[in-house]
């Protein structure tokens, strides 16, 4: 029996649209820019709320970056989206100076990140965003797991202090977590406690780390599962405790196996408590076109491919 | 002498003294960009001390016009500028480079460690006038009459992203924004017109739906009396085409790239400063060799 109901099926992007719209009513000096793609990330909400607060820069994410410090600089708090590639890599440069190095608290919502964005392509697919934003001092690198938590991670931006760069998904997704529940950025949420084998999650790959566990606990392994939708700064507390209280991490992530949450984790672990880790995460390639779900399997993120990996990581454990 | 606005009569004084404050900074730095700095001594000292609306006691002044520097590498006049306004000490100038300094080799904010008076990061070029007409939108949402200037180099709109801001700045009309371009036809590597030509450049500007003006950027009269006229311009932001020399007012400098990012030795500096006499502002620093 599963530990956590499918209450709806939603988009995590529809999360941050809802979410810019009821902050915009808070808040005054709430902005949004869009690069032309207003409608498939859902700044249109925003837009048609606040017409002379949304500023349409037109398929120039480098310049919207900018706009966007500038905006801040005159006190705005702007909340800028594109596609994750086009938010994260076209405009990295413009990230690092005007934003980081600037140290401008400008929001970066980042939709139709990973493989999942599907049947665009590779070209489309983000899979590098996590390592090059997560290299940026003073960014922080955040996914939530489903459509209740974009929701609540967007209401807490709002007074972040530093640049934020949110990754977050095209398709529909099952919502599980309760809309109450609290929400901290840098404070994981261990959603099921176990002892043999702890899965660390973010984004969509949470709900198939929920999948597997409930695959595993019938074969009578315990297992951990932390939603750590802070990827930077990442919550060192939680990963040292479960290393040291279950022996063994397996990561998985719609990203790169290299710089991504799994790189993050395995820092931590070098540093304070190396165990066993094992990753699920795309094998350095690029994607290709397909089904979200399918491209999930074929390229090992979904909830087969966390099993998997559990059972070889718990053969290392000494 | 820290100095607040200055009369028309006075600035090319002021112009003179930024000079030779950029030639002792790089001497004893030993490093940094001589040309740019130089050739834009003019265009500082008017906006500097007479034009921009700021105040170095209150660098967050809630009434303050935005000054972006663009090209970063010319922060040497920018730093002199900020320094004879008050906003640091004088005698900090001698740290440009240096570690532990707030003098970066391209600017830094004060609200990180860099200086007040400097809002954005810039060196990586390009990115400014982005911001710049970012800052101009947030402005005029607030319905504030402050305005908005920034200064860009003429090498450095060779990168697209000048151009999609030019393009996001026409179309949103952007009428409390004030560009500066240094036309001194250099670049690192050469004449503009060789590297990558720029040319019909103010017809570019015009093509993106801007208000265009060219003046000599040398003369800081015209230079002055331009802004002024820009400033009161409705519907389209305005961009100044500043025709300036390098290296202006040290006469083995003038018009020659080659001194775009280097510094001057001690026998160069020593000559530079013979051809721009002490003024009544008093240099920062007295070397051993002129006491």
């Amino acid at each position: 029996m599963n530990k956590y109901k499918i209450t709806d099926n939603k988009a995590t992007r529809l999360g941050f649209g809802e979410a810019l719209v009821e902050l915009g009513n808070e808040n005054p000096n709430v902005v949004a820019l869009g690069a032309d793609v207003t409608g498939s990330v859902k700044t249109d909400l925003f837009k048609k709320a606040f017409p002379d607060r949304f500023f349409n820069i037109g398929i120039s994410e480098q310049d919207m970056i900018g706009v966007a410090a500038g905006l801040a600089i005159a006190g705005k708090i702007p909340f800028v989206s594109a596609y994750g590639e086009f938010a994260s890599g076209r405009p990295f440069d413009q990230i690092r100076q005007s934003l980081a190095y600037s140290e401008l608290p400008v929001k970066i919502c980042a939709s139709h990140c990973g493989i999942t964005v599907g049947p665009d392509g590779a070209t489309h697919q983000s899979l590098e965003d996590m390592a090059i934003m997560r290299a940026l001092p003073h960014m922080v690198v955040a996914s939530p797991c489903d459509y209740n938590q974009t929701k609540k991670m967007i209401k807490a931006s709002l007074n972040l202090k530093q640049p934020l760069y949110m990754r977050y998904f095209r398709d529909n997704s099952p919502v599980f977590t309760n809309s109450e529940d609290a929400f901290q950025f840098g404070k994981a949420d261990t959603l099921i406690d176990g002892k043999d084998i702890t899965i660390i999650a973010c984004g969509l790959q949470v709900w198939e780390a929920i999948l597997a566990e409930e695959i595993l606990s019938n074969e009578g392994i315990s297992v951990r599962v932390i939603n750590m939708h802070t990827i930077k700064p990442i919550d060192v507390e939680a990963i040292v405790k479960s290393a040291k209280e279950t022996g063994a991490i397996v990561t998985a992530e719609d990203h790169q196996k290299h710089g991504g949450l799994g790189g993050a984790v395995a820092e931590i672990l070098a540093q304070y408590y190396p165990v066993p880790q094992e990753f699920v995460a795309i094998n350095d390639t690029f994607g290709e076109s397909g089904v979200g779900t399918e491209l999930m399997k074929k390229y090992g993120i979904d909830k087969d491919a966390i099993v998997k990996a559990v059972r070889k990581v718990i053969s290392r454990k000494k | 002498m820290n100095v607040d606005q200055l009369s028309i009569q006075e600035l090319p004084e002021i112009a003179r003294q930024l000079r030779r404050d950029v030639i002792k900074m790089l001497m004893i730095s030993n490093s940094g960009h001589s040309g740019g700095p130089l050739g834009a001594a003019d265009i500082f000292s008017a906006l500097y001390f007479n034009i921009l609306k700021i105040d170095a006691k209150n660098p967050t002044w809630k009434e303050r016009d935005f000054f972006f520097l663009s090209a970063g590498h010319y922060c040497p006049i920018w730093y002199a500028s900020l320094a004879r306004k008050g906003y640091i000490p004088l005698t900090e100038l001698s740290t440009l480079r240096k570690i532990n300094s707030r003098l970066q080799g391209h600017p830094a904010p004060g609200h990180t460690h860099g200086i007040p008076g400097v809002e954005l990061a810039s060196g990586s070029l390009g990115q400014g006038l982005s911001v710049a007409v970012g800052c101009a939108l947030g402005l005029r949402l607030d319905k504030s009459e402050r305005r908005v200037y920034v200064f860009l180099g003429d090498g450095e709109l060779n990168e697209g992203q000048v151009w999609e801001s030019a393009m996001t700045a026409g179309h949103h009309k952007v009428d409390n924004l004030i560009a500066i371009v240094d036309r001194n036809n250099c670049q690192i590597d050469g004449k503009t017109d060789d590297v990558k030509g720029l040319n019909p450049l103010a017809d570019k500007w015009k093509a993106f739906n801007w208000n265009v003006v060219e003046c000599d950027g040398n003369d800081i009269e015209k230079f002055r009396a331009t802004l002024k006229q820009v400033q009161s311009f409705k519907g389209k932001p305005s961009v100044v085409i500043a025709n300036t020399k390098m290296g202006k007012g040290v006469s083995f400098m003038e018009d020659d790239y080659k001194w775009h990012g280097v510094p001057p030795n001690d026998e160069q500096g020593k000559k530079a400063l013979s051809e721009l006499p002490k003024t009544k502002f008093n240099d920062f620093i007295e070397f051993d060799w002129e006491k």
